[in-house]
């Protein structure tokens, strides 16, 4: 056994980024050191805290539970994929602006990342379904009532009832 | 916090990861969704030498109506078990279960035939599967099939009927004959954690099957309570056995005794819910 070397070959955030590394390798060390994307964050290291989450495939996971070789040849999007391209907020990252969503901001790109798909699986969610679906991501400030907040805000439910509000007038 | 160094094998299909297993020996293991393995491996309680991916293997992600049963492939992961029609309608018991099963990260990684093959007597599906009287297909390296009922897979913890060089395939889940006479509880201190106890009870014209989790080395059927209520005792009495025959552990968690009261008031709290059906 040896330290095998392997090449991997992502697409982060519409762009590719290849290098070789070592098998064991973990996506959000590959994320970080050799896309050097460092908004995602390594929180527990364990699965538990969620400060890591990215999308693969469109799907929230902890990047540091997969190996980047797992990765390979698929589509991650960071926390630095998401906004447009002159820099608008996406809807959740405005969201977050506009509810106060974060306090020390270290748990915030994973939470930012695991409600943006929350919505796509889930486009209008109730609160009880927003808290369930946030079970995977720990705010160690406890700020979890204005990330609620900011995750209904980003919903459809409540575009859409703006949009029906904004029809009353 | 890393593994400890090994090789990458990917395999694109069935036949490729036994003849990989075949190849690489009892140093091996089977990587599926990694989110049993990989945690191990960071810690060092597992040290392979080679991984052997199975993620690219395709065609073990499915779940097919076959009728009488559904066919769950082993590489269908949490997220698609939670959301299936098919066992939505079917097999409710299972679908809810699967979304109970850590987080939604997790769920996207996670899969059903990983769960059951790590066999860790804390883990959800496992106990569900043997509350369905599921039955596991194993492949063999020489290609042959064989079928395990649920109730001789689980030999101890982290140990089931695999042998080396096998491969899990498929799970076969009988449809209940009353799919909504169902429930699932879980008692953990936060949301993600595993189960301290849990049970999954399924009702059939039959009988009740009432598996537990957490209450000795592998998932367990609590058969004191089923022959209780076979025999026509109340849910109260019935679920005051619920602890015969079990070995709960004490851990920082909790202790034997009181593993012992969360299996008599969950199972009775079960078998309310299961028998007022939905």
């Amino acid at each position: 056994m040896s330290d095998e070397v392997s090449k991997v070959s992502l697409t982060v955030n519409a762009r590719e980024v290849t290098a070789d590394v070592e098998d064991r390798t973990l996506l959000v060390h590959f994320l970080r050191d050799v896309a050097n994307l460092t908004a995602t964050n390594i929180g527990c290291e364990t699965t538990s805290c969620g400060a890591c989450t990215v999308l693969l495939d469109g799907e929230s996971v902890k990047s540091c539970t997969v190996l980047a070789l797992q990765a390979d040849g698929r589509e991650v999007t960071t926390l630095e994929g998401l906004a447009g391209a002159e820099g608008e907020m996406s809807p959740v990252q405005k969201a977050f602006h506009e509810n106060h969503g974060l306090q020390c901001g270290y748990c915030t790109p994973g939470f930012v990342m695991a409600i943006t798909s929350l919505l796509r699986e889930n486009p209008s969610p109730t609160e009880a379904e927003v808290r369930a679906g946030l079970e995977g991501n720990i705010c160690r400030c406890t700020g979890y009532h204005n990330i609620v907040k900011a995750a209904l805000a980003a919903s459809s439910a409540s575009s859409a009832s703006a949009t029906s509000a904004e029809a009353a007038q | 916090m890393i593994p400890a160094p090994f090789t990458y094998r990917r395999a694109s299909s069935v036949e490729e990861a036994l003849e990989l297993a075949a190849e690489l020996g009892e140093d091996a293991k089977f990587l599926a969704g990694g989110h049993s393995l990989l945690p191990m491996m960071k810690l060092r309680f597992a040290v392979p030498a080679y991984l052997i991916d199975l993620g690219r293997v395709t065609e073990l992600s499915y779940i097919r109506d076959e009728g009488t049963y559904v066919a769950i492939g082993a590489l269908t992961r949490h997220h698609d078990v939670n959301t299936s029609p098919v066992l939505g309608t079917d097999v409710p018991l299972l679908a809810h279960a699967a979304g109970q099963v850590g987080d939604p990260q997790i769920r996207h990684r996670g899969t059903i035939g990983g769960s059951v093959a790590h066999a860790d007597a804390a883990s959800d599906l496992p106990a569900v599967l043997l509350a369905l009287d599921a039955t596991f297909i194993i492949r063999g390296p020489e290609g042959a099939s064989r079928p395990v009922p649920a109730t001789e897979f689980f030999k101890s913890i982290f140990e089931t009927a695999l042998e080396p060089g096998e491969l899990l395939t498929e799970i076969q889940v009988p449809k209940p004959a009353r799919p909504g006479a169902w429930s699932f509880q879980k008692f953990t201190k936060r949301a993600i954690d595993w189960a301290i106890v849990g049970v999954a009870v399924q009702l059939s014209p039959g009988g009740a099957a009432v598996a537990l989790i957490n209450m000795g080395l592998t998932p367990l059927r609590a058969a004191a309570v089923e022959s209780a209520l076979a025999s026509g005792a109340p849910v109260a009495d019935a679920a005051a056995l619920a602890a015969a025959g079990t070995n709960a552990g004490s851990d920082i968690h909790a202790s034997a005794q009181f593993r012992e009261h969360l299996a008599r008031v969950l199972v009775r709290r079960a078998l309310e819910e299961a028998r007022a059906g939905r």
